[in-house]
């Protein structure tokens, strides 16, 4: 994945001169991650930037140079310290256009990795995106697979409006299946890791059907597509699992037609559970789906704790969880 | 305070107690008022280094005070622009009209037309001298109180009372409150309610300037108490780190509505001297003199074009007026230090120097204000047959849900028709007049 988003970068750079990079350590060292690696000595220094370790600044010039004409694509190093970042987003960025009447825009997009399942502890593990999900103004977009990474990432470059796009880093360099205690597998045996040279988009707003099925209907995004995916199969469970990627605006034709087939939903996510976004996902299947359920829906999350170090594996809906949520709503 | 049984002011112990410093302007509400402790120092008296000068060197300009008009009303010192006399009767009557402005929308919130106002009497210098030593081209980042921009710049009044309004002629459709104005013809930012967030955007602005090899420069305005937000001090570091092509302008009225400049940390140092700490070129300014206003905005626009770095500029003024519309100023400082602050009258200062160059006399001020007064009132009464606040002439409702994103998503959609069908059961008969 991690060579899929350096590749959007770097497509999307070289097809738009107005596109620069900036953030902590991206410059030079080409990211802690590796994500910009390459792309200041083949763009230049004012192109591709280190910052000051400032969340607040990075954002705050980036929205400046969004007025200018330009279209920035800032880093923070981890989701969990974006929060310095947030005015400038929620109550600037995100209202730009809405505040201007359209006068002024700010067309950035705000790559981060987010997530756990790394021994992250508590500041480099959270899943903030129910923050950024409640922000009008802001479009929220979370990729599973190196072919959606960058097909959404080149999008997210090119949409107008200001794009978070979270990057889920336990899959930066494989799939992760939830068996921790298993060998990691590298993406080169996965069949999304085919990723096509050059430019292509995969629109914002639209699911993903990973698997179709008939019994359940499973919602989930990042990480958690292919842990709900291997507990699916192993259970031997016909379950129709939709990769959301784009949280806002959300691909609701997509979950209503799923729902209204299966009758049943599980909504999986890894940030903690109230006021989550699975919530929202839950009262519009609900509101929307009502006479179709056979099931209450069931939320598979994190719990209420900050993100835990010694206790990673506890905290971290994994395969136990989801398959206990499964039994649940099919024994309904 | 379980570890320090005896910690009660200290007793018991032979250390001496520390006591919290919670800072208390000179003056309250009825105190009299002697300002002999500001020293404004002599007209003419401050160097004008070269503009390419190194910071470190700038030491006595960040503490000082730079002034041109001196108690004679005539210009002084290195700092004299030398203006022709067109530009400062033009200058002259940006303030005239714009104090005029203020006068009538503090009335017509008074009066019910608007929720809200903000006026800028007694700072006009520090907008409307300063934005003219810009190119008209340069982005500004202005706070709510640089009005005087606008109307410098040639944006039609009209526009600014209609957005006052609300009404169905507001270009900002209503969206925003009274006097957070935007225009990107004029190169206006878009004002925010948050403070201090312009600051570092105008940084990324010129930063942009830069990437791009523009020669456009960005200037931005912020009150002395929004330097104590984070984003003055990212802006800040920004600016320096990038030799952004921007002017930082803080406006030191004294006052962030009810507490004083100290609470800003502006006892034990000036607000410009924050500029050196950061390497960046730093002056003070009689915020109250518009020759100096003038001068030190040109000489940080020409530092900044060429290359040689961003300026923090203090103007050391005072807030003449309540906070905004919502303020009663007589609850928190004394009425007297309107008239006892020793920098005087922006307008009044600027008219003298004239007359004392023989350009101008009372004659001319009385029938430019009195023009003044009719213009704003004139274009007061157009905007209002575009409606006024609450009285139903506004934007349809649908547009309401517009903008937030370029194009209208499903759920926005969707809240759209629900907000049109609200307003159908509200009113069955139609929307009355």
């Amino acid at each position: 994945m991690i060579e899929a988003i350096n590749e959007a970068l770097d497509v999307t750079m070289a097809r738009d001169p107005d596109i620069v990079i900036m953030g902590e350590d991206v410059g030079y060292f080409g990211g802690v991650f590796r994500c910009t690696a390459g792309l200041q000595e083949k763009y230049g220094r004012t192109r591709v930037f280190d910052t000051p370790i400032s969340e607040c600044g990075i954002i705050a010039a980036a929205v400046g140079m969004g007025a200018y004409g330009l279209r920035p694509v800032p880093e923070i190093q981890f989701a969990d310290y974006i929060y310095p970042g947030l005015d400038q987003l929620i109550s600037e960025a995100a209202r730009l256009r809405y505040r201007s009447a359209a006068e002024y825009i700010a067309p950035i997009t705000v790559r981060t990795p987010f997530g756990g399942g790394i021994f992250g502890g508590q500041t480099h593990s959270q899943s903030p995106e129910a923050i950024f999900a409640h922000v009008s103004g802001l479009k929220t977009v979370i990729p599973s697979t190196p072919y959606d990474a960058k097909g959404l990432l080149i999008a997210a470059i090119e949409d107008n409006d200001p794009v978070i796009f979270f990057e889920p880093k336990r899959i930066y360099n494989g799939p992760f299946n939830g068996y921790y205690d298993k060998p990691a597998q590298p993406w080169k045996k996965h069949a999304a890791s085919i990723v096509p040279e050059g430019h292509y988009t995969i629109p914002l707003g639209k699911a993903r059907i990973v698997t179709e099925g008939e019994a359940l209907t499973v919602l989930a995004y990042g990480t958690m597509v292919h842990v709900a995916e291997e507990v699916c199969r192993q259970k031997g469970v016909d379950a129709e699992i939709l990769d959301l990627r784009t949280l806002v605006p959300l691909d609701i034709e997509a979950i209503e037609a799923s729902v209204r087939k299966t009758g049943r939903c599980m909504i999986v996510h890894e940030a903690t559970r109230t006021a989550g976004f699975g919530a929202e996902l839950s009262a519009l299947v609900t509101e929307r789906c009502f006479y179709h359920l056979e099931a209450p829906v069931l939320r598979v999350t994190g719990f209420d704790t900050p993100y835990p170090h010694s206790l990673e594996w506890a905290y971290f809906p994994g395969p136990v969880r989801i398959g206990e949520a499964i039994d649940k709503i099919l024994s309904e | 305070m379980a570890d320090r049984p005896d910690s009660a002011a200290g007793q018991g112990s032979n250390k001496p107690s520390l006591s919290l410093h919670v800072p208390e302007p000179h003056y309250r509400p009825g105190d009299a008022v002697d300002f002999s402790h500001v020293d404004a120092g002599e007209a003419g008296r401050e160097p004008r280094p070269d503009e390419a000068c190194d910071p470190a060197e700038m030491r006595d300009l960040a503490y000082g005070l730079i002034r041109v008009l001196g108690d004679d009303d005539r210009a002084h010192g290195a700092w004299d622009p030398k203006l022709d006399a067109d530009t400062l009767r033009t200058m002259l009557k940006n303030m005239a009209v714009t104090r005029a402005f203020d006068e009538r929308m503090f009335r017509g919130q008074r009066q019910g037309k608007t929720s809200f106002y903000m006026k800028c009497t007694g700072e006009e210098a520090t907008s409307i001298s300063a934005s003219m030593a810009l190119a008209s081209d340069d982005m500004v980042f202005p706070s709510y109180r640089q009005q005087g921009i606008l109307l410098s710049r040639g944006y039609p009044m009209i526009e600014m009372i209609n957005q006052i309004y609300s009404n169905r002629g507001d270009k900002l459709k209503g969206r925003q409150l009274p006097i957070m104005y935007s225009s990107r013809e004029h190169s206006f930012f878009t004002i925010s309610g948050n403070l201090a967030t312009q600051t570092p955007q105008a940084v990324g602005w010129a930063m942009a300037s830069a990437i791009k090899g523009d020669s456009r420069i960005a200037a931005t305005w912020v009150g002395e108490g929004s330097t104590a937000e984070g984003d003055f001090h990212a802006a800040c570091t920004f600016a320096a780190v990038y030799n952004a092509p921007v002017i930082l302008n803080v406006v030191n009225n004294q006052w962030a509505i009810s507490s004083f400049s100290g609470f800003a940390g502006g006892e034990r140092t000036t607000f410009a001297a924050r500029g050196l700490g950061h390497g960046i070129a730093a002056l003070r300014v009689d915020g109250n003199d518009a020759l100096a206003c003038y001068a030190a905005e040109r000489w940080a626009a020409n530092r900044a074009r060429a290359n040689a770095g961003p300026t923090l500029i203090e103007f050391f003024t005072y807030r003449a007026e309540g906070h905004s519309t919502s303020d009663d100023p007589s609850g928190y400082r004394s009425a007297q230090e309107r008239e006892e602050w020793p920098l005087g009258d922006p307008v009044m200062r600027l008219k003298r120097h004239l007359i004392a160059l023989g350009e101008w006399d009372e004659e001319r001020q009385e029938t430019m204000d009195r023009e003044a007064a009719e213009m704003v009132r004139a274009t007061t009464k157009e905007a209002e047959a575009n409606g006024i606040l609450g009285h139903g002439l506004h934007h349809p409702f649908r547009t309401m849900f517009e903008d937030v994103f370029e194009e209208l998503p499903w759920h926005l959609r969707e809240q759209a028709e629900q907000a049109v069908k609200e307003r159908e059961i509200k009113f069955p008969e139609g929307v009355p007049k």
